[in-house]
């Protein structure tokens, strides 16, 4: 960032550099600013007024909030969908970023054949539509079918098929599974690109003293790619705190069974917009959608401020 | 040792071949059994179509049932505008950033990585009263100008990198010569930009293509609405109807995966941004 300015640009009249900068940042940043910050700040601001019958709003302050965390009507729904929302990134991360790695791992073993071909097919599910994900392992889940039932069978495991995505108990944790699947496409190219970027000395010196390619991976090109972990992990947690596509393609907007899958994303969908229950509030949808900026805000600092300190950046 | 090391190349290539099975076995399913009959599909949904089993029952209903042309075209716009402009804003911010310091440059630079972090979709309720107050609410440009804001914190990201590595000799040679600065822009600046577009392009064109948010709250009539919204109520609607469902699914992979394949070498190195050996 701190590149000398160039002569030229230093020595240009001061109207003229003003007028560069307005054609060159001008659309980017009123664009910007009129559909993004703006709508994040009058969301916010909406939501310290109530609607009132007639149409109009008047001024709360922070009473929509209070709404929402303490009369049980509200709160009830909202700390549950908090709760399934935290499950849900606690298995994105159990799961959707070890096989990431291991799979980045595989893939950056030197002399391994057919690279560009795995490469590919591990990423494409990522590149479908959330809602195509969630319809296709819908139908192959579904009872009626029974293609999951007959592959189990296959196995000899099928008296563990059950209709996971209709119970309770198993609802959340199969939609989860479904978002892993379409997503490990993600952290496992982000952890190759940076496996790639490690020197080939180091690693050598390694096979030099002897070490094998799983302990080499292990202690010398995992450490080296903690902060792409990181990065990863952050960019998981906006992402699920922020879905929405797939549990309301796959569940509804009601997100059953008995809101045994409901997401922060479904619940503030449901506030804003109604559905079958109630009618849309968009007072009460721009509290929630508040809550959810400062959950997002909360993680996004906590990565900024605490773990990418900690973590020692290596360039090469 | 020679023996050893073959059978953990084996090994590995075993896991990875399995991975591959789990990523690709659902769409082939789902693209396979949309070209058989119903009784085909649920009596042997694993056997791919032969000459008794082949229908493209399910198409001919999709076509008949549903405005999916429509949907295709609205997706396309809707896409293909958003990007072009996202590349084009997005470059223009990215050189004033990186080229002309001014005081407020950095904290300009912060504010526009803002939206890196922080998703658009939490400005909704706004959006919609904006859209509505201005007679903008259902139609395409309700949702490129949402897609625009939305894609260019990311672009202008990515193509300031781009720009820091370009030589600064070719903008100091034009500037010499007194080349007028749009003109080092779009004439010398952004034909070097090119090999940037694909990373770009993976992180606007997919999501924007895929969105099913802003076309469920910002359209509410089959003329606007994009592929992945018209394809989502076309399945609510017609769920018992396996051979439409199926149909419905496999139009909608299809293109993406036949682009994704002709492009993912690109693609790939764009997202792995030039480390992929």
């Amino acid at each position: 960032m701190a590149e000398p300015v160039p002569q030229v640009v230093a020595q240009m009249p001061k109207a003229k550099l003003i007028g560069l900068l307005a054609l060159f940042l001008g659309p980017a940043v009123v664009i910007y600013t009129a559909f993004s910050i703006y709508p994040l700040l009058a969301t916010m601001q909406l939501s310290t007024f109530t609607g009132e019958t007639g149409g109009g709003v008047h001024f709360v302050g922070l009473a929509n909030f209070a709404t929402l965390l303490t009369d049980s009507l509200w709160s009830q729904p909202f700390w549950n969908a908090f709760k399934n929302n935290m499950i849900f990134f606690a298995i994105h991360m159990a799961v959707q970023n070890p096989i990431g790695i291991a799979l980045a791992g595989l893939l950056s073993l030197p002399g391994l054949k057919l690279k560009g071909f795995y490469r590919t097919v591990f990423f494409l599910p990522t590149m479908l539509s959330v809602v195509i994900v969630g319809f296709s392992w819908n139908l192959i889940l579904s009872p009626l079918w029974g293609v999951a039932k007959g592959a189990l069978t296959a196995v000899g495991l099928g008296s563990w098929f059950a209709p996971w995505l209709g119970l309770e108990s198993t609802a959340l944790a199969t939609l989860a599974l479904m978002s892993v699947w379409q997503f490990v496409g993600i952290p496992m190219m982000l952890i190759y690109a940076a496996l790639l970027n490690i020197p080939d000395e180091l690693v050598d010196a390694a096979r030099v003293d002897g070490l094998g390619q799983l302990r080499i991976f292990l202690h010398i090109k995992l450490p080296l790619v903690l902060p792409t972990i990181g990065l990863v992990s952050v960019l998981t947690f906006v992402g699920n705190f922020n879905a929405f596509d797939l549990i309301y393609s796959v569940k509804g907007a009601l997100a059953g069974p008995n809101f045994a899958s409901d997401i922060l994303g479904t619940f503030f969908y449901r506030t804003f917009f109604g559905n079958q229950l109630q009618l849309g509030n968009p007072t009460m949808g721009a509290a929630v959608a508040t809550v959810m900026f400062f959950i997002i805000l909360a993680g996004v600092c906590l990565y900024l401020f605490v773990v990418q300190r900690r973590m020692r950046r290596y360039t090469f | 040792m020679f023996l050893e090391q073959r059978a953990r190349a084996l090994a590995v290539h075993v896991v990875l071949v399995a991975y591959s099975a789990l990523a690709l076995g659902p769409i082939l399913l789902v693209v396979m059994n949309s070209f058989k009959a119903r009784n085909a599909i649920f009596g042997s949904p694993l056997s791919p179509p032969d000459s008794s089993t082949f229908s493209l029952i399910g198409y001919a209903k999709v076509f008949r049932a549903s405005h999916i042309f429509v949907y295709f075209e609205n997706s396309l716009i809707v896409t293909i505008v958003s990007m072009g402009l996202v590349l084009l804003f997005g470059a223009m911010a990215a050189w004033a950033l990186s080229e002309y310091r001014f005081r407020g440059s950095t904290a300009l630079a912060l504010f526009l990585s803002i939206g890196i972090m922080v998703p658009i979709r939490l400005g909704s309720v706004a959006i919609l009263n904006m859209m509505r107050t201005a007679g903008l609410n259902d139609t395409l440009t309700a949702l490129i100008l949402v897609y625009i804001a939305q894609g260019l914190p990311m672009a202008i990201f990515i193509l300031s990198e781009f720009i820091q590595q370009i030589p600064m000799d070719l903008r100091d040679a034009a500037r010499c010569d007194g080349v007028p600065e749009t003109r080092i822009f779009f004439e010398v600046i952004a034909p070097l930009l090119r090999p940037a577009i694909a990373t770009v392009a993976v992180f606007t064109i997919v999501p924007i293509w895929n969105d099913l948010w802003f076309p469920l709250i910002l359209t509410s009539s089959d003329s606007t609405h994009t592929i992945t919204l018209g394809v989502q109520q076309f399945l609510g609607q017609y769920i018992t109807d396996w051979n439409s469902v199926l149909a419905a699914l496999s139009m909608a992979i299809l293109p993406v995966v036949v682009i994704y394949v002709i492009f993912s070498r690109q693609l790939i190195a764009g997202l792995t941004s030039g480390a992929v050996k």
